[in-house]
C-alpha cells in the first residue's frame, strides 16, 4: 500500500542508469577498458526500481540483515506524462510531465557487471518526494544542483551539468529500444560512491527549484542502531 | 484451471481452453483461437528472469554455471501475448529466442523457506526471453537494451493454476523454428531449483501477487530472422507461438 503523500503521477516502473556523470567516468579510469567491461559503455547502462521499493518521504527504511551502511543515490527523476518512443533530442522533453526528488538506495558495490540485485532491489529502497514539480516550472534542469544531508549536515552536492547524456540525449537513447509509459520514471544518474549512511542517520536529499525529501535508516530489527 | 486473456470486441475477455483449437467465453460461446488476440495472462508486477540457469546452455555460452543466480529485471513494455508479432532488428547479426518456465507468484512473499515456497506460487504459464546478442555490453549484463526491448518477451497463452501442475521441476520444453524442433530440454536441469530462487528472492525483498520469475532456458540457441515463426512449447503448460517481423514495420505489417 502506497502513503499518503506518495506523489499520483508516478504509478509505473523506475529506471535509472549508472555512470552517466563526467566525475563517475573519470573515477572509473582504465578499469572501463579491462575485464569484466572490456570496453567504455555504449548504450546507458540502465536498471529498474521495483515495486516493492518505493517509499514516501518520511519513510524509516530498514537494511537488509548484515549492511552497516547504504549509499545515497541522490537523483532527479522524471515524470514520464504521455508514452514515449523513439524520441529525438528535439522533442523529448515534451514527454515528460515534470521532475521529482528521488534518493535510490544502494548497498555499496565496486563492480557494475552483473545486475545488482541485492544491493539495488531491496524493500524501500527508492524514496520519492512529495510532489512532482511541473516541467515548465524547472527553466534550468540541465544546471539543477543535487544536495544530500546525512544528520543535517551536506554529506554530497552534485550538479546535472555534471551529465554524459542530458535529460533529452538520455530520453533518446533509451526510447531508441523501449517506449516508457505515463507515469514510468527515468532517473537522470546517481554519482559513483555516492554518500553512504548508517542505521540511526537521517538523510534528506533537497533539489532547488524541484523538492526535497527526507527519511531514516534503521536496521533490519526495525529500530535504530 | 488453464485461464488466459483476450481482447474481443473492444473489451477484455478471460477465456478457458475448449476442444479442438478453440476457446471458451465466459457465457459458453466458442472462438477459433488464432481468432482472439491474445493478452499476456496476467498483468505483471515485478518481472525478474534467469540467466545461466541451466547448465547446459551456460556451456554453449561459455560460461560456467554460476554459484550465485543470475538474476535480471524487465518491465512490462516487454510483454506481448500468444500469436503476437515480435520486432527483429533488421542490422542485428544474432536475435535467438529462450523457451523458459514462468512462475506467477500468489502471495505475498517474505523470507520464505525452499520447503514452504510453493505454497507462494499461483501457476504457470510460457515465456519467451527472445535476446539480441548484438547489443550485449559488459555492464549490468544482461542489458536493458537486449533484455528489455518492446515486444521482444511473448509469454501465455494461459495461466495454469499451481495445483495442475504437480511437478514443475520436471516438465519438457522444446522450441520450434517454422516447424524444426532447434531447442529441448527439461527443467529438471534448471541449477537453480524454483523453491530455492523464490528463497533466494524473497530474502532480498518482498515478492508480491502478479510477480513473474522466468527461470531460464537450456541449451538450443539458433538465430532466428523475420518471418520466422518459433513456437515455444511446455509441457501441460502451454504452447506460445511467436512470429517475428521487421522491426521498422511490426505493428502494422501491411505498410
Amino acid at each position: 500500500m502506497r502513503a499518503h503523500n506518495f506523489p499520483t503521477s508516478v504509478r509505473g516502473t523506475i529506471y535509472g542508469v549508472v555512470l552517466n556523470d563526467r566525475g563517475s567516468i573519470e573515477a572509473m579510469g582504465s578499469a572501463l577498458q579491462e575485464a569484466p567491461y572490456k570496453a567504455p559503455p555504449k548504450a546507458p547502462v540502465m536498471y529498474i526500481k521495483p515495486g516493492n521499493t518505493l517509499s514516501a518521504s518520511g519513510s524509516a527504511v530498514a537494511l537488509p540483515k548484515g549492511a552497516g551502511q547504504v549509499e545515497i543515490g541522490a537523483a532527479v527523476g522524471l515524470v514520464i506524462g504521455a508514452p514515449a518512443s523513439r524520441l529525438n533530442t528535439q522533442n523529448a522533453l515534451a514527454a515528460v510531465q515534470g521532475c521529482v526528488v528521488v534518493a535510490d538506495l544502494s548497498l555499496p558495490h565496486t563492480s557494475y557487471y552483473r545486475p545488482a540485485i541485492r544491493e539495488k532491489c531491496f524493500d524501500g529502497s527508492c524514496v520519492f518526494a512529495d510532489t512532482v514539480a511541473p516541467l515548465a516550472s524547472v527553466p534550468n534542469l540541465a544546471g539543477l544542483q543535487v544536495e544530500t544531508f546525512i544528520n543535517g549536515k551536506q554529506a554530497g552536492q552534485w550538479s546535472l551539468t555534471e551529465l554524459v547524456r542530458g535529460a533529452p540525449e538520455l530520453l533518446q537513447d533509451v526510447t531508441e529500444f523501449m517506449t516508457l509509459a505515463p507515469g514510468d520514471v527515468l532517473l537522470l544518474g546517481v554519482k559513483w560512491q555516492a554518500p553512504a549512511a548508517a542505521p540511526g542517520d537521517q538523510v534528506a536529499v533537497a533539489v532547488p527549484g524541484v523538492g526535497r525529501l527526507e527519511f531514516s535508516i534503521e536496521s533490519t530489527t526495525g529500530s535504530a542502531a | 484451471m488453464k485461464r488466459g486473456r483476450i481482447f474481443l470486441n473492444g473489451a477484455v475477455h478471460e477465456v478457458r481452453p475448449a476442444q479442438d483449437g478453440h476457446i471458451r467465453l465466459a457465457d459458453g460461446q466458442l472462438l477459433a483461437e488464432d481468432q482472439a488476440h491474445w493478452l499476456p495472462p496476467i498483468e505483471p508486477g515485478t518481472i525478474f528472469a534467469l540467466g545461466l540457469n541451466y547448465a547446459d546452455h551456460a556451456r554453449e555460452l561459455a560460461f560456467k554455471a554460476p554459484e550465485t543466480p543470475l538474476v535480471f529485471l524487465k518491465g512490462p513494455n516487454a510483454l506481448v501475448g500468444h500469436n503476437a508479432r515480435t520486432p527483429r532488428p533488421a542490422g542485428a547479426d544474432y536475435m535467438h529466442y529462450e523457451c523458459e518456465l514462468a512462475v506467477v507468484i500468489g502471495k505475498h512473499a517474505k523470507n520464505v523457506r525452499q520447503a514452504d515456497a510453493y505454497e507462494y506460487v499461483a501457476g504457470y504459464t510460457v515465456a519467451n526471453d527472445y535476446a539480441i546478442r548484438d547489443y550485449l555490453e559488459n555492464y549490468y549484463r544482461p542489458n536493458l537494451r537486449v533484455k528489455n526491448r518492446d515486444a521482444c518477451t511473448p509469454i501465455g497463452p494461459w495461466l495454469v493454476d499451481a495445483a495442475d501442475i504437480p511437478d514443475p521441476m520436471n516438465l519438457r520444453l522444446c522450441t520450434s523454428v517454422n516447424g524444426k524442433i532447434t531447442q529441448e530440454g527439461t527443467t529438471r536441469d534448471m541449477v537453480f531449483s524454483i523453491p530455492w530462487l523464490i528463497e533466494y528472492l524473497s530474502a532480498i525483498m518482498t515478492l508480491s501477487p502478479g510477480d513473474l520469475i522466468l527461470t531460464g532456458t537450456p541449451e538450443g540457441l539458433t538465430n532466428v530472422v523475420a518471418g520466422d515463426v518459433v513456437v515455444t512449447e511446455i509441457e501441460n503448460v502451454g504452447r506460445l507461438v511467436n512470429h517475428l517481423a521487421d522491426d521498422r514495420n511490426y505493428l502494422n505489417p501491411a505498410l
